[in-house]
């Protein structure tokens, strides 16, 4: 009887294993194989001829700049967007919240239809613009707006979430001892929520680097001007594979940095 | 810099906070309440971390709080030391102690002077370049109270201050909080919901009820005079209320009650009807079988749970089923001798003398 049990136990463990195991396998069938075999058809014997061609420079120049860029205002206008919502509360405060996120499950080619729509030249803001002087499609300033609204949500979510977890009495207390909303906001919540900060920065940055849907609807495939590595990668696939596997193996490598450098970077808090 | 105060704050809960307080410049007074009696809410109202929706703070000539007044936190002089402390925990002790005058724009010379006369009074000298985390709760509570105390405030808020502490650290803290509450020459507010610290640190006690103080006055009076039964449970009294049935001309006056009479040898105050009796859990005997001496008030019913009371091993309170209910505190040689059990029938009695009875 008891034998019988526990051989029930013990299938009923091994078939638990064997589940996990598989599924295991299955993803990282999924996930891993395609990072391999991309870097194992990395032509070595050319790596160097490729990385000089001027293709790849400019891709590769342009999408650091462009990405870098496009970070910074989305932590310039993320951060006090995200201090807002998770410290107020206001009328319609869901919708805003869901608008903000809508990027993040929206195609890219709808957004940047969306950015055509608004800023292009027959746009909704495209007359003011122009009286302005500027005209944003199919420039270098259009891949910056491209891929800053395209990973916004990808900062605003976990620095809000950041924030709202900072202890509300440690915030309190500043109060008490005279500090102003902003004195407590640089030198209490900012530091406190310093890590959320640095992934959502990450993350946005590493959105903004493999940006390709929005960016080539609204700001075009111009090389030099609008065509960042993604875009080049896609444009060498029907001219030299060889050139598009090495702009690939480019970005995974930076996009992998970057994210290990985010779990590295910052050591557990001190609590 | 007397501090006086009229709060009401209404909660979307349906908890109503209403409560009026004084207290004298150099003196403590406590809070004292069961968990969600609207101690801590006081506090943050005296704080201005929360707005009340009606009443008045004002401490010597300043209006906090008014008709017409508000000061927010930082305009008003206090020091708030929540439960927990609430320490800054990504900044040093040096840099927790700083932060109210730095706030406040001190010069870099005052911070550092003042800073280092708090750290060196505190104790936290060699302790200024630790974080929070490496410090003991003991450590942690002294440097939110220099954080507090730093910038001088006139009215000190303590929440709970040594409930954190593990038993052992809280008896030495407890010394050390009570010479520095001592020495503050401002208004202190101590919120407590233990008996002892209430006793030791509050020259008067308000006890909350649900938003309502349920009875104020000085340790003595409190703690001979209870007028609610939570007060007299707070203070480990029998409380029983009743009617005057009979008042003799030599004093003694019989007490009717829901639940059987009591003698008392005399009754002070206003002289009215309703009256309340204190009997002292050490002032009840118990016998095994009925007693032959002449005892007024003596009662007949079971045990029905027996405490030891701390310090453990000494004195054990026996909790009766008579009527009215009596707690008893005897000596752990009485209980073996009467052989005393939960479940055991007993006699209790108490003489008219040992109660007392306040209209």
């Amino acid at each position: 009887m008891s034998l019988g049990v526990r051989t029930r136990d013990t299938v009923a463990a091994v078939a638990v294993r064997v589940a996990l195991g598989v599924a295991m396998a299955l993803l990282g069938a999924l996930l891993v194989l395609p990072l391999l075999a991309l870097v194992l058809r990395v032509p070595l014997a050319t790596l160097a001829g490729q990385l000089g061609k001027r293709v790849v420079v400019q891709a590769l120049v342009l999408s650091l700049e462009a990405s870098l860029i496009a970070t910074l205002v989305v932590v310039a206008l993320g951060l006090p967007a995200a201090y807002l919502l998770a410290t107020r509360q206001f009328p319609g405060k869901k919708v805003v919240e869901v608008v903000l996120d809508l990027p993040m499950v929206l195609p890219p080619t709808v957004g940047g239809l969306a950015l055509l729509l608004a800023f292009g030249r027959a746009g909704l803001a495209g007359g003011a613009l122009q009286l302005l002087g500027l005209s944003i499609p199919f420039t270098t300033l259009a891949v910056i707006v491209a891929q800053a609204f395209m990973a916004a949500p990808f900062f605003i979510g976990p620095v809000r979430a950041g924030i709202a977890l900072v202890d509300p009495r440690v915030q309190e207390v500043a109060r008490t001892l005279g500090a102003t909303e902003s004195y407590g906001f640089w030198r209490v919540v900012l530091p406190l929520s310093l890590p959320s900060i640095v992934a959502g920065t990450a993350m946005a940055g590493a959105r903004a680097l493999g940006e390709f849907g929005a960016t080539i609807t609204f700001a075009g495939n111009l090389p030099g001007v609008t065509q960042t590595m993604p875009l080049a990668v896609y444009v060498e696939l029907q001219r030299d594979l060889d050139t598009a596997i090495t702009l690939s193996v480019l970005l995974l490598l930076l996009s992998f940095g970057l994210l290990l450098a985010l779990r590295a970077g910052h050591p557990e808090r001190r609590r | 810099m007397t501090l006086e105060a009229r709060l009401t704050r209404r909660r979307s809960t349906g908890f109503t906070l209403d409560v009026e307080l004084a207290a004298p410049a150099g003196s403590t007074l406590v809070l004292a309440g069961e968990s969600g009696s609207g101690k801590s809410t006081v506090l943050r109202l005296l704080a201005g971390l929360e707005r009340p929706d009606a009443g008045r703070i004002a401490l010597g000539g300043a209006v906090w709080f008014g008709a017409t007044d508000w000061l927010g936190p930082g305009q008003r002089d206090v020091g708030w030391v929540p439960q927990d402390y609430a320490l800054f925990p990504h900044l040093t002790v040096r840099e927790n102690v700083e932060f109210g005058l730095r706030a406040r724009r001190c010069t870099p010379g005052e911070v550092r002077r003042r800073v280092g006369a708090a750290l060196e009074r505190f104790g936290l000298a060699d302790l200024a370049g630790r974080h929070p985390v490496e410090l003991s709760g003991g450590q942690q509570q002294r440097v939110a109270l220099a954080r507090a105390l730093v910038v001088e405030p006139a009215l000190l808020l303590l929440d709970e201050p040594l409930a954190a502490l593990d038993l052992q650290t809280r008896q030495t803290v407890r010394g050390e909080l009570r010479s520095l509450v001592a020495g503050f020459p401002g208004v202190t507010v101590f919120v407590t919901h233990s008996p002892i610290e209430a006793m030791l640190f509050g020259d008067r006690i308000a006890v909350l009820e649900q938003g309502r103080v349920s009875q104020s006055g000085g340790r003595e009076e409190l703690l001979t005079r209870p007028r609610s039964a939570y007060v007299a449970q707070f203070m480990g009294l029998n409380l029983i209320q009743g009617r005057v049935l009979e008042r003799r001309p030599d004093g003694v006056t019989r007490v009717e009650t829901v639940d059987g009479n009591v003698t008392v040898a005399g009754t002070e105050g206003r002289g009215g009807p309703e009256l309340f009796v204190a009997v002292s859990p050490r002032d009840i005997t118990l016998y095994r079988s009925a007693p032959d001496a002449s005892a007024q008030n003596l009662y007949r019913g079971r045990v029905l749970e027996m405490v030891p009371e701390p310090p453990f091993g000494e004195r054990v309170r026996v909790v009766l089923d008579t009527h009215p209910r009596l707690v008893a505190e005897v000596t752990r040689s009485a209980v073996q001798h009467l052989g005393l059990g939960e479940g055991q029938e007993v006699y209790a009695s108490f003489k008219a003398t040992g109660a007392v009875a306040y209209g």
